[in-house]
């Protein structure tokens, strides 16, 4: 507690005062505070329409809304919450917020483009949000746009997936930005074996927005082409191949899970041996395995299209390859257990977090499997069994690590602790509540209900029901975290620059970090990342 | 309170990673020539032949010399010949004005043939051509569009370079709008013979 | 942070190869007016990677630059041989 209330670092330090100090800032924290503002105001509004989802399909039957509706409501969910949210989630804002401190740099290498990096994400989420109220309506596509469907729909499709388009941009350049930054301004002996996990995961992250993201633009602006000049590339009767259309949407999309999930792992990789008091386990077999999963992602795209009518030979192949990215991901999950394994672990709220993520995480991960198998996919491909997959990796994945996020880094950058017992109560209710919704969801998917589907048979009721009330105890949680931490900011304890002991560089400025990150002189790095012999939590 | 920090390096390490993202950009038109091709070998190269072969190889000719222009006004500024550099750079942007000129013209006839994506003389045609022409043209256009941004990039940076904003010591716009030059460059470079040559 | 500058390439280097590109170009137009068959668009594909090689190297100047650069360069093309050629295992046995 060196430093008095009115200590407020980067918050008020600025060349230009006011609306202005932020929006023309190149400051990559508040960038990052930026990004953070928008992804979670994102979040929100995408969490209500899977809200009203689930209450639509609570009973068979019209519910809440026509089936026009619930089309556009499940396609804008999915949009909003993969461009707008998950992907941006923890690399354009933990990854601006963290990254550069965690190398002992001032800035990312490119501070400008980083703020034109946020100012595509805003004009992407501007159009993707008045793709909703103008032209034909909202599209309806599904977020995936597959031909030939959305290349007929009069709803505002082109509007929807160039905003896709403008915020694939927007990923590119922060990956751009992360790849250099981290090869060209890692502080005096920060080596490559002393990288914090995080940093290791942004940066394989990086490296796939760099070298995927790119074919989702071709083939968005393909289907805007069909769409307003009758290009025919995706139509079988022009001589077109629409599955050539989900191939390439797939190049990008199966690659864009490791964006999503990747920076989540490294969250994880730092929760966990802060609360276990120990370095973790596998070091080198964790940043290789972020790397190896970033490469292995690029090979098994085609594992969505067993049921596409591609070649059987193509499914063996993409069947087997799946399996690979299996090895990555379990060394992960076991090196995480190892850490805890005989470590004085501390039950903080970030910790909370991270066991959830590795639940959930393992859970959504043999899901995987069982979908990757080609032989069960075709009876599981397209039920809610797929939906309860993807979000036991996304939201019980990267959300729990993007809440663990929160609650690890927030005070160092509010400098104000939120209270814990709220958020353990808030854990609590999101980790049931989560779990209730998306097993049930799984379970009815083995039985056979087809996702995406607005009506459905009456023996599917029970668990659709049973899902819909974990739905709402998922919301319950989400308020009360939200406020929590929002009071946190506001009007919590102060605390100083070390408030859980950890060991890496964020921890040895003042909460929150001045404009410059470590004052005059550069910082010179003479230890690992969870070296944690004489690191002592501040008191707070 | 930025901080002034210079890294030539990493702004070229960073333009490198962005010329990856345009060639993966490319590589999707790339495949649905590659699995067309395979698709209609013959109905290709009938519609490779409708391709004026003169055209193809002048702009050919054109952005391999534009692209050797541009690479000699690096070593003039290196060598701090300020004048030559700016005349290199200014020959290079004319070289990029031929090319689309040539292109217009190019395009002109094909279209006044009946030839454009969703004609119905391309549709009578049948899908094979269809399907090549349509990539034809979406592939030339992307191509003509970064043709036009980096001709603009290159004359940004050499009104700089009048204004002695780019320098012998400080040239590194200089060298990663070259770096978009030679791009463009490469991409015509598949493009010619995948296009104007198959038989 | 060390500032690599690259020495000036001298004119006559570049000339050199421009001299070869354009030679090659002569050679893609003359070899596709013969019919090979299926060997025809190999060629081209051939002379079409020497001339990116070229380019590459020379007029982007990838000799002087540091191993970094290289090996981005690799991985950048392996990945796009993977898009590219895994695509094919769906195609060439529909």
């Amino acid at each position: 507690m060196s430093q008095t209330s009115t200590y407020t670092g980067f918050w008020k330090e600025s060349p230009r005062s006011g609306i202005l100090g932020w929006l023309l800032s190149t400051d990559h924290k508040r960038i990052g505070i930026m990004y953070l503002g928008c992804i979670v105001t994102m979040f929100l509004v995408a969490v209500c329409l899977g809200l009203a989802i689930r209450l639509e399909l609570i009973a068979p039957g019209p519910t809440i809304m026509g089936p026009q509706t619930y089309n556009a409501t499940f396609t804008v969910h999915g949009i909003i919450m993969i461009f707008l949210f998950i992907i941006p989630s923890i690399p354009a804002a933990f990854g601006n917020l963290i990254m550069p401190i965690q190398i002992g740099a001032r800035d990312v290498s490119f501070p400008k483009l980083n703020l034109l990096s946020w100012y595509f994400y805003v004009i992407g989420a501007i159009l993707a949000l008045l793709a909703i109220f103008s032209g034909g309506g909202a599209p309806d596509t599904g977020w995936t746009f597959y031909v030939p469907f959305s290349t007929q729909t009069t709803t505002n499709v082109n509007l929807a997936a160039f905003a896709a388009f403008m915020l694939g941009f927007s990923s590119i350049l922060t990956g751009i930005n992360f790849v250099t930054t981290i090869h060209r301004l890692r502080a005096e002996g920060m080596g490559w074996g002393r990288l914090p996990l995080f940093v290791w995961t942004l940066y394989a992250t990086a490296w796939i927005q760099v070298l995927a993201t790119p074919m989702l633009g071709i083939t968005l602006v393909l289907v805007i082409l069909e769409r307003t000049f009758g290009a025919g590339l995706f139509d079988a009767a022009r001589g077109g191949d629409p599955i050539l259309f989900q191939h390439l949407f797939w190049i990008y999309s199966h690659p864009a899970v490791y964006i999503m999930i990747l920076p989540g792992m490294g969250v994880i990789s730092e929760v966990i041996p802060t609360f276990a008091r120990k370095p973790l386990f596998g070091y080198w077999a964790m940043a290789l395995s972020s790397l190896a999963i970033a490469f292995a992602g690029s090979l098994v795209w085609a594992h969505h299209m067993y049921a596409s009518g591609m070649s059987d030979f193509a499914v063996l192949v993409f069947s087997f390859l799946t399996f690979i990215v299996a090895i990555p991901s379990a060394i992960k999950i076991f090196n995480w257990i190892s850490t805890l394994y005989k470590g004085s672990i501390q039950l903080a709220p970030p910790m909370l977090h991270s066991l959830a993520f590795i639940f959930n995480f393992a859970i959504g991960g043999l899901g995987g499997l069982a979908l990757g198998a080609a032989a069960a996919d075709i009876h599981l491909h397209d039920t809610t069994f797929v939906v309860g997959h993807f979000h036991y990796t996304m939201f019980g994945g990267t959300g729990f690590a993007f809440f663990a996020a929160l609650h690890y880094w927030l005070p160092k950058f509010t400098g104000r602790m939120y209270q814990h017992k709220p958020a353990l109560v808030a854990w609590a209710l999101l980790f049931v509540g989560f779990n209730i919704t998306y097993m049930s969801m799984q379970a009815v998917g083995i039985q056979g209900m087809p996702r995406r589907y607005y009506d459905y048979l009456p023996e599917f009721t029970t668990l659709n029901q049973v899902a819909t009330f974990g739905s709402w105890i998922l919301a319950v949680g989400l308020v009360m975290m939200f406020v929590n931490l929002f009071l946190g900011c506001r009007a919590g304890d102060p605390v100083g620059k070390n408030p859980w002991g950890a060991a890496t560089l964020e921890w040895d400025i003042p909460s929150p970090p001045p404009m410059d990150n470590f004052g005059p002189k550069d910082p010179v790095v003479s230890k690992g990342p969870y070296d944690y012999k004489g690191v002592v939590a501040d008191e707070y | 309170m930025s901080i002034e920090h210079r890294d030539d390096t990493g702004a070229r390490f960073g333009m490198w990673l962005f010329l990856y993202t345009e060639v993966i950009l490319f590589s999707g038109l790339f495949i649905i020539y590659a699995v067309s091709l395979t698709n209609y070998p013959a109905e290709f190269s009938q519609a490779s032949n409708k391709l004026n072969v003169y055209f193809g190889g002048a702009n050919t000719i054109v952005l391999l010399t534009s692209s050797l222009t541009i690479a000699l006004a690096i070593s003039a500024i290196q060598m701090g010949r300020k004048k030559q550099c700016l005349q290199l750079c200014w020959v290079t942007i004319a070289l990029a004005i031929v090319f689309l000129i040539n292109k217009y013209f190019e395009w002109s006839a094909e279209i006044s043939h009946g030839i454009y994506p969703g004609s119905e003389h391309l549709a009578e045609m049948g899908a094979g051509i269809t399907v090549f022409f349509n990539l034809y043209y979406f592939t030339a256009g992307l191509h003509g569009l970064h043709v036009l941004i980096g001709a603009t990039l290159i004359a940004v940076v050499a009104v700089m370079t009048a204004k002695d904003k780019v320098t012998s010591d400080r040239y590194t716009l200089l060298e990663n709008s070259a770096l978009y030059w030679h791009l463009v460059d490469l991409v015509w470079i598949f493009l010619f013979p995948l296009y104007y040559l198959i038989l | 942070m060390s500032e690599e500058k690259h020495a000036p390439v001298p004119y006559r280097t570049f000339i050199n190869i421009w001299l070869a590109l354009i030679g090659l170009t002569v050679v893609t137009v003359v070899v596709s007016r013969f019919d090979l068959g299926a060997l025809n668009i190999w060629v081209a594909l051939l002379v079409a990677s020497v001339k990116s090689s070229l380019v590459i190297f020379f007029f982007m100047h990838l000799r002087q630059e540091s191993k970094l650069f290289k090996i981005g360069l690799l991985v950048m093309l392996t990945i796009l041989a993977i898009f590219i050629g895994m695509t094919f295992f769906d195609v060439l046995y529909r």
